[in-house]
């Protein structure tokens, strides 16, 4: 008998462990969060006496060539100089090259992607920039970038369409401030996005939002098997990823998600965040927050900008209200952090490795 | 005399290179692909073609889910994720989660099942893949323990031990009956037989389908089915050229024998059905089904019994012909409850069919041969009668089978 390495049941108990104060949350053990702050968590949290079984995948993606953990915060402000009118300009490069990627532990997927990864960077820029985004077409089939946003129409990334091998650069003006998207508008539409060619294009009001922890997450989904429907659903590509590796933030810090939703197949998707409220800022094109709420309903192509804190230690579990979407694998923790916890964390059972 | 030998034996030698030539040829052709690789260029050329077949789900215990995969396509397959009713679940793989060409391997999940209600397991590959398997029922699998080896004995015995002796109890009764009567029923057992034949044939087929491409269900039913009739035939020749030949008495009993081998095997295939359907609850021992069987495989015992009622066999050797057509029941019954594999199934299904059909054949000739008409005896009325009134009766029995 080969055990399949970390696949082994023995093996995952220590996963179990991990995972299962998200569980017993997902399951409304809020009691749990209680007892684990008071240090008799250990005890509780194993499978045979929480009678919980793992839903989860199993094993670890390769991380060298994107990282769930890394992409959360990483921002592509392109190369800025100054214009003879005072304007910033910023130019961004991105090529469209086909990649396989790894969307949950051993699954590969043949993506179209920008820049070698799902999603491509998160261009960023603050409204009024002039922007010029260099686009070379590296990959099999003809592609364009269409940018949400105002701009002139031929700046639109509907023509020209680039075959294999040409180039064309996008010129325009960032407005208005918000949180936007960028894509291929090649036909067979579904099948360019679903495959890969979308990424977060955020425009900064003039006078900056106040200072958070950010965070860029982008509900998506991959049908593996080209039936119609995804098989694999996450936010940011990896299914549970940030299940087995909670995104680590401070109680009491200010926490903006930019979040988009670019699931293919399924109309809508969805966030609830557990244990905490959140202020959102419908397509972030607005300073004064929609609603306060736990839970947002989006369709294909809407993003949002959430605003909250953590007020207490612990894992507050994040995930798609349609079960099915969790179960599945978008589903992830922010694991809040004091002085003290983070000290005493080496000994607990939940912190990821 | 030694000079003929020689031309005799390069002659000889002659043949041999002629028909080994083209092996050794097509040898060195199998080498030098694989030393040099020109299948390479459409390897590359096309996307893996991934098959795997999930052979069987079992419940062992009320939160543990296990399913037996084999690899029946062209490649090895790596089984990456496992979703148990769209839900990704941990997983333990063995003997590895890369199975080779032909190979099998075992998944073992927690998970909280419900009995009672229809649940799919999915086998996510490597490369995105899925492969799908629909449990109708989910219900605790029996573990080869004393309970469940007496049900599926019990089933057995219901289904076809109990039948076939009925069957045989008209013994008496054939044993009175003129002789134009007895090829009257002598024809009526022939039809029974094809019924089965077709039957056997027709679930022989249909388990084929479920089995995995590589091991070709359907090559494996033509071999199966004639392998028997073949193999049956040669042995009765056989007999009938060493044994004490002219002997009716002996021919007939022993045409017996090979009756009831041919249902019995008939019977083995049966059990495995019934013993797997039950195994994955998809059926219940109900009495209906119980009676169903009953008076269908009660004719069994009447067909093996006709050709020998004038014999006057002795009662040992009636009972050891009902076992050998009954007892094959309580095995199939185990084999399927216990380790179902459509392979196995196809193959007892095949030689099943193969044999009653060489049964067929033999009481035809047997007829032919008490008939001056020889094989036209198959065109008077009473034979023929009694021919279609077998598969009215297998047709009418049939319809209380509901598995």
């Amino acid at each position: 008998m080969e055990d399949h390495g970390r696949n082994s049941l023995s093996l995952s108990r220590r996963s179990w462990l991990k995972i299962s104060a998200g569980l017993a949350s997902l399951f409304g053990g809020a009691a749990l969060f209680g007892a684990r702050s008071q240090g008799r968590y250990r005890q509780a949290a194993t499978p045979e006496a929480l009678g919980i079984h793992p839903s989860m995948t199993v094993g670890e993606v390769d991380t060298s060539r994107f990282d769930p953990l890394a992409y959360l915060s990483e921002f592509d402000y392109g190369r800025a100089t100054k214009l003879a009118d005072g304007r910033t300009l910023r130019e961004y490069t991105l090529i469209a090259v086909d990649t396989r990627i790894e969307v949950a532990s051993g699954v590969y997927f043949d993506a179209m992607t920008y820049n070698g990864r799902v999603p491509g960077p998160t261009i960023r820029c603050t409204e009024g920039d002039l922007l010029r985004v260099h686009f070379t077409n590296a990959a099999r089939h003809a592609h364009t970038v269409h940018f949400h946003g105002t701009h002139p129409p031929e700046m639109d990334g509907l023509f020209p369409q680039l075959r294999p091998g040409e180039s064309f650069t996008y010129e325009f003006e960032a407005r208005p401030f918000g949180l936007h998207l960028y894509h291929c508008h090649v036909m067979p539409l579904k099948r360019h996005i679903h495959k890969g060619l979308y990424g977060v294009f955020i425009i900064d009001p003039p006078k900056p939002r106040p200072p958070a922890r950010e965070l860029v997450m982008v509900m998506n989904g991959f049908d593996t098997n080209y039936d119609g429907e995804n098989e694999v659903y996450a936010v940011n590509t990896v299914a549970f990823h940030y299940q087995k590796h909670p995104i680590p933030v401070k109680v009491g810090e200010p926490i903006r998600v930019y979040l988009a939703n670019l699931t293919e197949f399924d109309p809508v998707n969805s966030l609830h965040l557990h244990a905490a409220m959140f202020r959102l800022y419908r397509t972030g094109t607005d300073l004064e927050h929609y609603e306060l709420t736990d839970t947002v309903l989006m369709c294909q192509g809407e993003r949002h900008i959430l605003e909250f804190t953590l007020e207490r230690p612990g894992l507050h579990l994040f995930h798609a209200h349609q079960s099915e979407f969790a179960e599945l694998g978008w589903l992830g923790f922010f694991d809040a952090q004091t002085a003290e916890s983070m000290a005493g964390a080496q000994h607990g059972p939940h912190r990821a490795a | 005399m030694t000079t003929p030998v020689t031309p005799a034996r390069s002659s000889r030698a002659r043949t041999w290179i002629l028909g080994l030539g083209p092996l050794v040829i097509l040898a060195g052709l199998v080498a030098l692909f694989l030393r040099f690789g020109p299948l390479g260029v459409f390897r590359a050329a096309f996307p893996p073609v991934e098959e795997l077949t999930i052979e069987r789900v079992l419940f062992p215990t009320e939160d543990l889910i296990e399913v037996r995969v084999v690899n029946g396509g062209p490649q090895a397959v790596t089984v990456s994720q496992v979703m148990v009713d769209e839900a990704y679940w941990m997983f333990q793989i063995r003997p590895g989660a890369t199975i080779p060409r032909l190979g099998r391997a075992t998944v073992t999940l927690a998970y909280p099942w419900v009995a009672g209600e229809p649940l799919e397991i999915k086998l996510v590959s490597s490369t995105g893949l899925t492969f799908a398997e629909e449990v109708a029922v989910a219900t605790e699998s029996p573990r080869p323990d004393a309970r469940y080896f007496s049900t599926f004995t019990l089933l057995g015995v219901y289904a076809g031990v109990v039948p076939v002796f009925l069957g045989l109890l008209w013994y008496p009764f054939l044993r009175g009956v003129s002789r134009r009567w007895m090829h009257f029923f002598l024809s009526l057992t022939v039809g029974l037989l094809i019924f089965l034949a077709v039957d056997a044939l027709h679930e022989a087929l249909e388990t084929a389908a479920r089995v995995p491409a590589a091991f070709q269900g359907v090559g494996l039913v033509a071999l199966g089915t004639l392998g028997a009739i073949l193999a049956l035939v040669a042995v009765g020749r056989w007999l009938r050229a060493h044994g004490r030949g002219g002997d009716a008495r002996r021919e007939r009993l022993s045409l017996a024998y090979l009756i009831a081998l041919g249902i019995g095997l008939h019977n083995l295939g049966e059990g495995l059905a019934i013993g797997a359907a039950y195994a994955i609850g998809e059926i219940a021992l109900g009495a209906f089904l119980v009676i169903g069987f009953a008076i269908h495989n009660t004719t069994e015992g009447f067909g093996i019994v006709a050709p020998v009622a004038q014999e006057r066999p002795a009662v040992a050797q009636l009972a050891l012909m009902g076992a050998l057509a009954g007892v094959p029941t309580i095995l199939g019954t185990w084999i399927g409850g216990f380790t179902y594999s459509p392979i196995l199934a196809t193959a007892f299904l095949a030689l099943g069919a193969g044999a009653i059909l060489q049964v067929v054949y033999e009481i035809g000739r047997l007829i032919a041969r008490e008939t001056e008409a020889g094989w036209g005896a198959w065109a008077s009325v009473t034979n023929a009668a009694g021919l279609v009134l077998g598969l009215v009766i297998m047709y009418s029995t049939a319809l209380l089978v509901v598995a």
